[in-house]
C-alpha cells in the first residue's frame, strides 16, 4: 500500500508527462525515419558538401571549366 | 483577480488541455485537404516524406489555433460555444498558450523545410502569420468581412501539400485554394444564421449583427454564385476530369439551390421550422468540400490506371 494516497492531480500530471514523453519519442522516430530516407536517396545532399565536386558542376550547370 | 489567477496556477493542465489548444477538428480538415493537394500533384513523394510533411502542416495549423486562443481568450470567455476552451476555462494560462503556439509554429516550419522544401515551409509560415495576425488580431474585431478574408488561412493547406510535392505553386493549387476560399463565407454564414451567438457582447462584428440577417442571406447567395465557377474550373483543370466534372456539376447545383432557398426565406419562416433549411445547407456545405476534394483524389487514382483526366 502506498504511503500517500494518490491525488487526482498526480494522475493528470502523470498523463501529461506520459503524453509529452510519447510525443518526444514520436518526434525522434520521425527525424530518424526522415534522415534514413534522405540519406538513402541522397542526391540533393551533395549540394551542401563543402568539398569542390567538378562532376556536380557538370551535371548542374553544364559548364565544366 | 488574485484569487482567480492563483487558482489557475494551482491547476495542472492535462495533456488533453494542451492538445485542445491545437483545435483538433480544424486540424482534421487541414490534414485531409493538404493530403489531397499532395497526392494529386503530378510529382510523386516518398511516403515517409509525405507523411512527415502532412504531420507538420497539421502541427503548424494547430500552432496557429493556439495563438488564436491566446489572443481571443477575452472573446471566448463571453461566448457560450467557446467558454469551455482551455484558456477561458482557466485550465491553461494565456502565456502557456502563447508559448506553445510560438514554439510549435517554429518547429512545424523548420521541420517542413527540412522534410520537403522552402516554398512549402514559407507558405506554412505565411498561413500561420495570416491566421494568427491578419485574421485574429487585425480583421476579426474590425470588419464584418473577417470571415471572407480570414478564410484564406484555411485555404492554404492544399496549396502547401502541392508545394511539398512540386516545390512550387501552379494554376491547379491556386484553384484548390480558391475553392476553399470561396466556400468559407457561405459555409460560415449559414452557421451564423442558426447559431445565435452573442457576437455583439463579444465585440465581434459578425455580418448577421452588423448588416442584419436578410443581408446575410443575400451574401450567402452571392458568394455561392461566385463559388460555382471556381468549382467547375477545378474540374476542368489539370487535377480534374470527366468524373470530377460530373461530381462538381451536381455539388454546385445542389449548393446553389440551397443558397437560393436560404435567400428566399425570412426570419419568421426560419423560426417556424427551427432553421431547418439553414441547418441542412450548412451540413451539405461540409459534404460539398469533402466530396470535391475526394473527387480530385479519385480522379488522380483513375488517371494512374489511364482512365481519368482530360
Amino acid at each position: 500500500m502506498p504511503f500517500q494516497v494518490e491525488h487526482e492531480l498526480h494522475r493528470r500530471r502523470f498523463g501529461r508527462n506520459l503524453g509529452l514523453g510519447l510525443t518526444l519519442v514520436g518526434f525522434v522516430g520521425i527525424v530518424f525515419a526522415l534522415t534514413v530516407v534522405k540519406v538513402t536517396r541522397g542526391d540533393p545532399m551533395q549540394g551542401f558538401d563543402h568539398v569542390a565536386r567538378p562532376e556536380m558542376a557538370t551535371t548542374t550547370t553544364g559548364a565544366n571549366p | 483577480m488574485t484569487d482567480i489567477s492563483s487558482q489557475g496556477q494551482t491547476y495542472d493542465a492535462g495533456f488533453g488541455d494542451y492538445f485542445a489548444l491545437l483545435k483538433p477538428r480544424v486540424m482534421s480538415l487541414v490534414v485531409f485537404t493538404a493530403l489531397v493537394g499532395l497526392l494529386v500533384a503530378p510529382v510523386g513523394v516518398h511516403p515517409v516524406v509525405g507523411l512527415t510533411a502532412i504531420l507538420f502542416i497539421a502541427l503548424g495549423a494547430g500552432a496557429s489555433g493556439a495563438l488564436n486562443m491566446w489572443w481571443d481568450a477575452d472573446i471566448d470567455a463571453v461566448m457560450r460555444r467557446t467558454q469551455g476552451r482551455p484558456v477561458p476555462a482557466g485550465r491553461v494560462q494565456p502565456g502557456e498558450a502563447l508559448g506553445l503556439g510560438l514554439a510549435l509554429s517554429g518547429i512545424a516550419v523548420v521541420m517542413l523545410a527540412l522534410a520537403s522544401n522552402l516554398v512549402a515551409a514559407g507558405l506554412l509560415a505565411f498561413t500561420i502569420f495570416f491566421y494568427a495576425v491578419v485574421y485574429s488580431m487585425w480583421l476579426k474585431r474590425a470588419t464584418p468581412q473577417n470571415i471572407v478574408i480570414g478564410g484564406a488561412a484555411g485555404a492554404f493547406p492544399p496549396m502547401i501539400g502541392w508545394a511539398v510535392a512540386t516545390g512550387g505553386v501552379s494554376v491547379e493549387s491556386a484553384l484548390m485554394f480558391a475553392l476553399i476560399f470561396m466556400w468559407t463565407p457561405p459555409h460560415f454564414w449559414a452557421l451564423a444564421l442558426f447559431m445565435k451567438e452573442d457576437y455583439h457582447t463579444a465585440g465581434v462584428p459578425m455580418l448577421t449583427v452588423t448588416h442584419g440577417r436578410k443581408s446575410t442571406r443575400l451574401h450567402i447567395l452571392v458568394y455561392t454564385i461566385l463559388l460555382v465557377p471556381v468549382g467547375l474550373a477545378c474540374a476542368l483543370s489539370g487535377i480534374g476530369g470527366p468524373f470530377t466534372l460530373a461530381v462538381a456539376l451536381v455539388l454546385n447545383l445542389w449548393f446553389l439551390v440551397g443558397a437560393l432557398r436560404i435567400w428566399r426565406r425570412d426570419e419568421a419562416m426560419a423560426e417556424a421550422d427551427k432553421y431547418a433549411t439553414e441547418k441542412s445547407v450548412f451540413r451539405f456545405s461540409l459534404s460539398y468540400l469533402f466530396l470535391h476534394f475526394t473527387a480530385f483524389l479519385v480522379e488522380a487514382v483513375l488517371k494512374s490506371y489511364g482512365w481519368g483526366g482530360w
